[in-house]
């Protein structure tokens, strides 16, 4: 039984450039800021949304009609923000407000430069020094008097934004997996078996899943078994980081009650059969860690197959 | 509503610790496994009794897409189950559980939420829930929104800091068994030092992982498991608007209408799922709830507050203490979305 | 004590590639107008919508449904968010059924929508987490060996899945809301078409689709004296993803759903009974595969339907007249296209793709490891 320590964890970090399509409505919004113009939406009770929502937030009626407001407005709440965040509009300490621009029934949320801000406090658009960035075309807000006033001018229709979301977590492996894992990088296959239908997980699950219990019998299993069933992956995609084409295949272990996947080579894609024996192709022991990779790929044998009634039932 | 369909009661109620991180994984099945269990055994049925299984979880908090399908495996579901999910706090699950039980296909029903905000940034993941056009690429986290609403009612006379420390010293006091318990009073709260002016650390829900469980069961039945149920006579959920700053923040409109159409009156204890101190004086004042109401003695959402699974535990904790006769009518209610946008509020009553 | 339930109206998008011409909101509100307007009634008119798509990484929103309160008429009002994979569709329609049955709500929207273009879905379905073998290939590379496994059990020919593609893509030019409309497929082309994850080809494979779907649903007050399509069952089930002994072509979930959905729904022979159906094949294996799972064939024997013609608009079982998930795939509207679209067949609302006469009609849907299962039966008659 390998010892209990802490599980294992490790970096998750999910990141994408979204590419969002403004539809007729914002797009106008967001032109108009890239000619340094600021526009809010007629609702249907006769008020100034800046920035202009698509649909009123009453009947939701697509609003069409917009208005130009003012570069200015007033705080009308704030809250600190001491130490930005990754992504939030300045680097060092602002208060995000609620900002109501002359000529707008309702505010709009932005940040604010300034090391005292107050309810009430008169403020004015700085602009960014690019354009076409959607609501960072302007960088933020600051007092009244600091502010230089900029004159609007033409801009060239925007239809799309970009929007990076970048997020960081931090990945648990389940104590079940962390000890298959820490076994992985002995050079060990450890199934684990569940206490009430007794039946061997590599890699475990959380809980045995028929069951609903934790899985916590360890049993070694051998490095060797057969291919249940696979397919050729031909196609390469984003964040792919094995090349194609590649077998990706079912491995049932011997002694193991499920298969899992991974890569077959040392032979031709299409010599991969259903049934065929194969055994693991570790890589080099310095290379270990606690993940499955440490098999590169499985390789046959050159046993003769499983009979079909061998996995049959692990299809 | 129709009369002819079943009451619903909830017959028993089990949570996880409420802890700042756990070993465990974002897909929650450790912290399940061992309260489904309990939750079972508390309502003197086993997995094969249960009609329909919902919970409610969210891949944005977990880092994964997908994340509700691992815990799955917490439940044993082969047989296969009658189930389903919300991407919501679990006490919309709830909600989904007892219209089930309503249309009379089932009679019993799990309910199961779970979250590890450990696992990521919280404040910086919720801002996703913000218009992805034009707010959300500033990035305000849910810390900063609260804040900002938070002045809104100081500024306009609706509380007062002074008030927001109180309820963060009752609220720590309230629960030993809670993850944050510490007897301190409002004036030593005011000395600590703001995270977030006007916020301080005191006025926002800690960082917690858990998980909770409710069964609920057709009242007739409930009868047959347990000597006192918490019978559902209302439970309503509404949605304010999604443009944040059309909306009046001080208040909570939604709030106030599904409280309503539930019929929250007579109530003597609530659970208000509040992640900050001057949410549970703006939802008390839109609820009306005076001075002799009982509010949070579990400690809420500031002495514990594990996302996706806390206004679920909202409706646990009341129901435990209607179970228990401590209360004859309580209220529940659970939140979602920026600055309170959407509310739903479920009525208790004993029933023997 | 069960209220009848009926779909008053549907409607849906047209679904491409990449909607740029909309927003989010915009993309939802098409197919609720759409869906309005077939109803004949307005937002004033609905007491509860119900949202449903697939995991939020795909738009980058969390619960965009906050967001997107106003522009589906949900301000105000009760709003459920389903998430359920790919059948989240068919789930949310089934939830949205359930408001009604239980007499909880006269008149429910149920929408369901998908925005891919905003990323890009093969990413968004191969992120592994740490630990992980990063072996998977996307939902193509999740489902081919199970496929491999299908025709190895059932000795099925190699042809049969060329065969679906060819048949859902020429439905598809039947239907102006597809996304591919390829009147001009053929066996030969599909054979010919690259192999992605072998056996999978491209022609066989769904596309990634911008699109949403709504229905209206309402009590048998809100649907007298209309045409509407009665809802005569509904089913969901769930199992593991993975677990020891598990099938994962004839996945056990699927079959109770479907032995429970033909028995509420009072149909002994499916094949003989049911005019129509919509089932969820985003490969295009999953036709025979499907037709055995929800029982319309003995296992093994799915194949036969399929080579015979029997599936085809003229035939016997015409399956996804529609185009089905093949034309179209916006992840979280396919499983309600699949329920909206049975319902357009009773209804007589299905114009160039509408099977004759029909009066029952299924709507299938699957997700995650081919472990969810929702479903429903509706008729032109009142049950």
């Amino acid at each position: 039984m390998t010892t209990s320590e802490a599980p294992l964890s490790a970096p998750l970090d999910i990141g994408f450039d979204y590419t969002r399509s403004l539809g007729p409505t914002l797009s106008r919004f967001v032109t108009g800021l890239a000619g340094r113009r600021i526009l809010g939406a007629r609702s249907s009770d006769g008020r100034v949304h800046v920035p202009p929502p698509e649909y009123d937030p009453v009947t939701g009626a697509p609003l069409t009609e917009l208005v130009e407001v003012a570069h200015t407005g007033t705080v009308t709440t704030w809250c600190r923000q001491p130490k930005p965040l990754a992504g939030q509009p300045l680097e060092h300490s602002f208060a995000w407000a609620l900002v109501l621009l002359d000529g707008a029934a309702t505010p709009m949320l932005h940040a604010v430069d300034a090391e005292r801000v107050h309810t009430g406090m008169r403020v004015r658009a700085r602009w960014a020094a690019s354009s076409g960035n959607g609501i960072r075309d302007i960088a933020c807000f600051g007092p009244i008097d600091d502010e230089p006033a900029v004159e609007p001018h033409d801009a060239e229709d925007v239809t799309m934004i970009t929007t990076p979301v970048h997020l960081s977590y931090q990945h648990s492996a389940s104590p079940e997996e962390s000890r298959y894992l820490r076994g992985l990088a002995e050079g060990k296959l450890l199934g684990q078996r569940c206490p009430a239908c007794e039946k061997v997980y590599l890699p475990p699950r959380g809980a045995c899943p028929t069951d609903g219990v934790p899985t916590e019998e360890e049993v070694e299993l051998p490095d060797h078994g057969i291919v249940t069933t696979f397919c050729i992956v031909n196609v390469p995609f984003l964040g792919q980081r094995i090349k194609p084409p590649y077998v990706a295949a079912y491995i049932l272990l011997d002694g193991a009650d499920i298969a899992f996947l991974h890569l077959v080579l040392g032979c031709a894609a299409d010599e991969v059969r259903m049934g065929m024996r194969v055994e693991a192709a570790w890589k080099p022991r310095a290379a270990w860690g606690t993940t499955l990779e440490n098999i590169d790929h499985f390789r046959p044998t050159g046993e003769p197959d499983a009979p079909y009634e061998a996995y049959a039932r692990h299809l | 509503m129709s009369s002819d369909s079943p009451e619903v009661a909830i017959v028993s109620f089990a949570q996880a610790p409420n802890v700042r991180a756990t070993h465990g994984t974002t897909n929650g099945v450790e912290m399940l496994v061992p309260i489904i269990r309990e939750a079972l055994a508390g309502a003197q049925l086993s997995k094969r009794d249960i009609g329909f299984w919902c919970s409610g979880s969210s891949d944005y908090l977990a880092g994964r897409a997908f994340s509700f399908i691992a815990a799955v495996d917490a439940i044993g579901a082969f047989p296969p189950i009658n189930e389903s999910h919300v991407e919501a706090d679990a006490a919309w699950a709830l909600y989904e559980a007892w219209v089930k039980i309503r249309t009379g296909e089932v009679d019993t029903a799990l309910v199961y939420g779970f979250g590890k905000s450990s696992a990521g940034e919280l404040r910086r993941v919720l801002a996703m829930q913000l218009d992805p056009y034009l707010v959300g690429p500033l990035w305000p986290d849910s810390v900063s929104v609260a804040g900002l609403q938070a002045r809104l009612g100081i500024d306009g006379g609706l509380w007062s800091e002074h008030a927001m420390a109180e309820v963060a010293a009752r609220s720590r006091a309230a629960n030993p068994d809670a993850q944050v318990h510490e007897r301190v009073t409002a004036e030593e709260l005011l000395r600590r030092p703001y995270v977030a002016d006007p916020l301080r650390a005191h006025d926002c829900a800690p960082i917690t992982d858990g998980a909770a469980v409710v069964v609920l069961a057709a009242a007739d039945r409930a009868r047959e498991l347990i000597a006192r149920p918490a019978v559902i006579t209302g439970i309503e959920h509404r949605v304010e608007s999604s443009h944040l700053t059309a909306r009046n923040l001080a208040t909570s409109p939604s709030t106030v209408a599904a409280a309503k159409a539930a019929g929250a009156d007579g109530i003597t204890l609530a659970e208000l799922h509040a992640p900050f101190t001057h949410q549970e004086i703006l939802l008390r004042q839109a609820l009306g709830l005076g001075d002799e109401v009982t509010v949070n003695p579990s400690g809420g959402a500031l002495a514990g507050n594990p996302m996706f699974a806390a206004g679920l535990a909202r409706i646990g904790e009341a129901a435990t203490r209607v179970m228990a006769g401590a209360a004859d009518r309580a209220l529940a209610h659970a939140t979602s979305g920026p600055a309170l946008q959407q509310n739903l509020v479920c009525v208790l009553k004993g029933g023997d | 004590m069960k209220q009848r339930a009926a779909v008053l109206g549907v409607g849906q998008t047209h679904h491409r590639s990449k909607r740029l011409d909309v927003t989010m909101a915009g993309l939802c509100r098409e197919a609720v107008d759409r869906a309005l307007e077939d109803a004949g009634l307005s937002f004033a008119d609905i007491d509860a919508v119900v949202l449903g798509k697939a995991p939020d990484l795909f738009e980058g929103v969390m619960m965009p449904e906050l967001v997107l309160a106003d522009a589906i008429g949900a301000t105000g009002k009760p709003l459920l968010r389903v998430h359920t994979a790919g059948s989240v569709g068919g789930s949310t329609a089934n939830v949205a059924a359930s408001l009604v049955h239980g007499g909880v709500h006269a008149r429910v929207l149920a929408v369901a929508f998908e925005k891919q273009s905003e990323s890009n879905a093969m990413w968004a379905l191969s992120i592994m987490p740490p630990f992980h073998m990063p072996v998977g290939a996307g939902a193509g590379g999740y489902f081919a060996p199970h496929v491999r496994s299908y025709i190895r059990r059932s000795g099925a020919p190699d042809h049969i899945g060329a065969l679906v593609a060819v048949k859902d893509r020429r439905n598809g030019a039947r239907n102006p809301y597809a996304h591919l409309r390829q009147a001009d497929i053929t066996l030969e082309s599909v054979q010919a078409s690259a192999m992605l994850w072998d056996p999978i080809r491209y022609d066989e494979t769904c596309p990634s689709s911008d699109g949403a779907c709504a229905i209206v649903l309402g009590d048998e007050r809100a649907a007298a004296g209309r045409t509407v399509a009665w809802l005569h069952a509904t089913a969901m089930r769930t199992e593991p993803t993975t677990f020891a002994g598990r099938d994962q072509v004839n996945p056990q979930a699927g079959r109770d759903a479907a032995a429970a959905l033909w028995r509420q729904a009072g149909i002994t022979d499916p094949l003989s009974q049911v005019d129509a159906a919509e089932i969820y094949v985003p490969f295009s294996w999953f036709e025979p595969m499907w037709l055995e799972n929800l029982g319309f064939v003995e296992e093994g024997q799915g194949w036969k339907l399929t080579e015979a013609g029997e599936t085809e608009l003229g035939g016997r079982l015409p399956v996804n007249p529609s185009g089905g998930v093949l034309s179209s795939n916006p992840i979280g509207a396919s499983g309600m296209l699949r329920f909206g679209e049975a319902a357009m067949q009773v209804m007589g609302r299905a114009g160039d793709h509408q099977v004759d006469g029909a009066r029952i009609a299924l709507g299938h849907a699957y997700g995650g490891g081919s472990q969810y299962f929702s479903m429903w039966v509706v008729g032109a008659e009142k049950p």
